[in-house]
């Protein structure tokens, strides 16, 4: 018997299996709206949603570049730390892990406990730079709440010795002196990031896209001599304790390329470590401090002097009675000398014959000089906080002041604005570009005295540092010196203060073909000696002697011991 | 036409396993790039606290005072000193 035959059967209503149908239908559309809706239109959200499960955004970190010396020794170098922090809600420790951490991280348990009750906020550094051998072992407390942070700390193995050139940056590894902050812009690298596929372990397997490539930052080479650098600085140092003088500064400079070969302050701070730092310490004397130069302006005013043709080095000059009143000042010679020629001006350094060469110049051929050799202007190093000096408008100048300016007072100047201008000297009358960077290059300067005239100088400054000048000390075995000391009042509340001297030196050698300038500054010499040919030539000779051998500069002078001159054997510079 | 769709599907069969044999190989050629990358990080790093230590014991103070004290060096006597000027060859007679 069929089924469909069966008696028992009934027959359903039709709208039963049309609802049935409708239903189906109804819930197909449903389905199909919705695969519609996900594939095309939410396509794009869906997929980076999925993407979001497994790729990662990676950080990619940017060292910041290395600063040497022209030597290639490091000066400045970034290696990674670690910086511990924690959430303090999250933070579950006992009290003896408590106290491993503690000792781990150099703390005091207390305050490490006081940091980590503060649960109001969710990011507290414990600690900030550690070394990577003792993060490690803190991870391995395994306490939870506590983080990791990758960072870099700059590390000076220079230290004291080069720390006011290389300067220092901050603990967000920002330059904050120095050639850090100078060359900030080409050191700092710039993190990049990329996108990643990760797996369910964490390890990387596919590179998707880099979204920013990270450009570690450029590598430094600085014109500085690491050799000439820490012997200038043991020599400088040297001097300034033993003359218990407040301070001292030092610049040597390539007479051929313009580079700084050294650079040293004292006092100096260790930039590894520089809790409690003091002004004093971190003042870059070289660059930033003006002083009245005193005598060492004098070859400048003779040399405008004969290049006008108003006198030649054998003119003869009445100096005597060793003073000279203008308009109720009187300018004094240390010395008093009779009538002497302008080369022995220079050489015993006479304040009176500077005064009378000055007083026959026009004033305003006199300021543009001092503005030719680079006064009143920054040196532009690219420095921060170069100081530019201070040349007054030639028609202001009363004649007292034209002729105290023949000797370098009433004009400030850094010391490297002076190095600079006695490169013209070196260098037959061109005034060099300077650069902190090597650069290794002859470079031309810019002529601002006619190289007869800076010929004549050079054999009166070479002069100044023979029998009968006033910086024999600064004489070096082996090789022939030429150059200028200079003693100034230091300026004290508007006037000079009468005991209180600034003692300089600046000179160059060999004098047959200089190679390099040297100049140095020592402010307030309180030992009983005060005079730049006693103070500051001694340490020039001793730098200049070491570098001319480092540079293997061949010698122009018989290696034969020298005569030093007893106590007040040597003519003393006026001013 | 069974033949044609049996050796088609074989041919599929091929690729996808090709497929998936390159990717995997990609991968684990890419885990290598990876960690080969990591060391020469690790390696510019350790270079850099090379650097820094040869700085640190190379100082110039420091060897000047261990010239000096340690192994009892000084410059020589001026009159003891002769200097020669290289020949024309440029080798020290």
């Amino acid at each position: 018997m069929s089924y469909a035959a069966s008696p028992a059967l009934v027959r359903l209503p039709i709208w039963r299996a049309r609802v049935v149908l409708f239903v189906f239908v109804g819930a197909f559309a449903v389905l199909l709206g919705r695969s519609v809706w996900l594939q095309a239109v939410k396509t794009g959200f869906l997929q980076e949603r999925g993407e979001a499960r497994y790729s990662r955004v990676l950080e990619v970190p940017a060292t910041r570049g290395r600063i040497v010396d022209r030597r290639g020794d490091a000066l400045a170098i970034s290696t990674p730390v670690k910086s511990i922090w924690a959430i303090p809600e999250d933070v579950k420790a006992t009290s003896a892990q408590l106290r491993q951490l503690a000792q781990l991280l150099g703390a005091e348990p207390r305050e490490l406990e006081r940091r980590l009750a503060d649960t109001a906020r969710d990011f507290v550094y414990l600690k900030r730079q550690i070394a990577p051998e003792t993060a490690d072992r803190v991870a391995q407390l395994g306490i939870p709440g506590l983080y990791q942070q990758r960072e870099f700390r700059r590390y000076y193995p220079g230290g004291e010795t080069m720390a006011h050139v290389v300067g220092f940056t901050g603990v967000d590894d920002a330059g904050q002196e120095g050639i850090e902050l100078a060359f900030q812009a080409s050191l700092a690298g710039v993190p990049g990031s990329r996108r990643v596929i990760k797996d369910r372990l964490g390890h990387v397997v596919e590179d998707i896209e880099a979204i920013r490539a990270a450009q570690d930052g450029k590598d430094l080479r600085l014109a500085l001599d690491g050799k000439i650098q820490s012997l200038a600085f043991a020599a400088l140092k040297q001097a300034v304790d033993a003359h218990k003088a407040r301070g001292g500064a030092l610049v040597a400079l390539d007479t051929r390329t313009g580079e700084v070969l050294a650079l040293a302050n004292v006092p100096t701070y260790n930039p590894n470590n520089r809790a409690r730092l003091s002004g004093a310490q971190l003042r870059n004397r070289v660059i930033t401090d003006l002083f009245e130069p005193g005598s060492t302006l004098k070859p400048f005013t003779v040399a405008l002097a004969i290049e006008l043709g108003k006198v030649t080095p054998q003119t003869v000059i009445q100096t005597a009675p060793g003073r000279l009143t203008i308009a109720n000042h009187t300018i004094h010679d240390a010395h008093p000398g009779g009538a002497m020629s302008v080369a022995q001006v220079i050489q015993k350094s006479s304040n009176v014959g500077a005064a009378k060469i000055a007083l026959s110049l026009p004033r305003e051929e006199m300021r543009e000089l001092f503005r030719r050799v680079g006064f009143g202007a920054p040196p532009q190093l690219g420095f921060p906080g170069e100081a530019a000096g201070k040349v007054r408008e030639a028609k202001t100048w009363r004649p007292i002041e034209q002729a105290t300016m023949a000797y370098g007072h009433g004009i400030s100047v850094s010391l490297i604005q002076l190095a600079r201008a006695y490169t013209a000297l070196a260098r037959d009358g061109e005034l060099l570009p300077l650069s902190l960077l090597k650069t290794d290059m002859p470079v031309a300067g810019r002529r601002v005295l006619s190289a007869e005239t800076v010929r004549a100088m050079r054999a009166m400054l070479e002069a100044a540092t023979q029998p009968g000048g006033t910086a024999l000390r600064a004489r070096v075995m082996g090789w022939r010196v030429a150059g200028k000391t200079g003693t100034a009042h230091k300026l004290e509340n508007g006037g000079y203060a009468a005991h209180k001297y600034v003692a300089s030196f600046v000179g160059f050698a060999p004098a047959s073909d200089p190679r390099l300038v040297i100049a140095v500054m020592i402010d307030e010499p309180s030992a009983g000696q005060y005079y730049g040919g006693a103070v500051a030539a001694p340490v020039f000779a001793q730098v200049m002697q070491g570098a001319l051998r480092l540079m293997e500069v061949p010698h122009d002078a018989p290696l034969a011991p020298l005569e030093l001159p007893g106590e007040g054997d040597e003519a003393k510079e006026s001013t | 036409m069974a033949k044609l769709n049996l050796l088609l599907l074989l041919v599929l069969l091929a690729c996808a396993f090709g497929l998936v044999t390159s990717q995997h190989q990609g991968r684990k050629a890419f885990a290598a790039l990876e960690s080969e990358v990591a060391r020469a990080r690790e390696l510019d790093v350790e270079y850099g606290q090379l650097q820094l230590e040869a700085s640190t014991w190379g100082l110039h103070a420091r060897v000047a005072r261990i010239a000096s004290e340690v192994l009892g060096l000084r410059a020589p006597d001026p009159r003891r000193v002769r200097i020669v000027a290289p020949d024309e060859t440029g080798a020290a007679p």
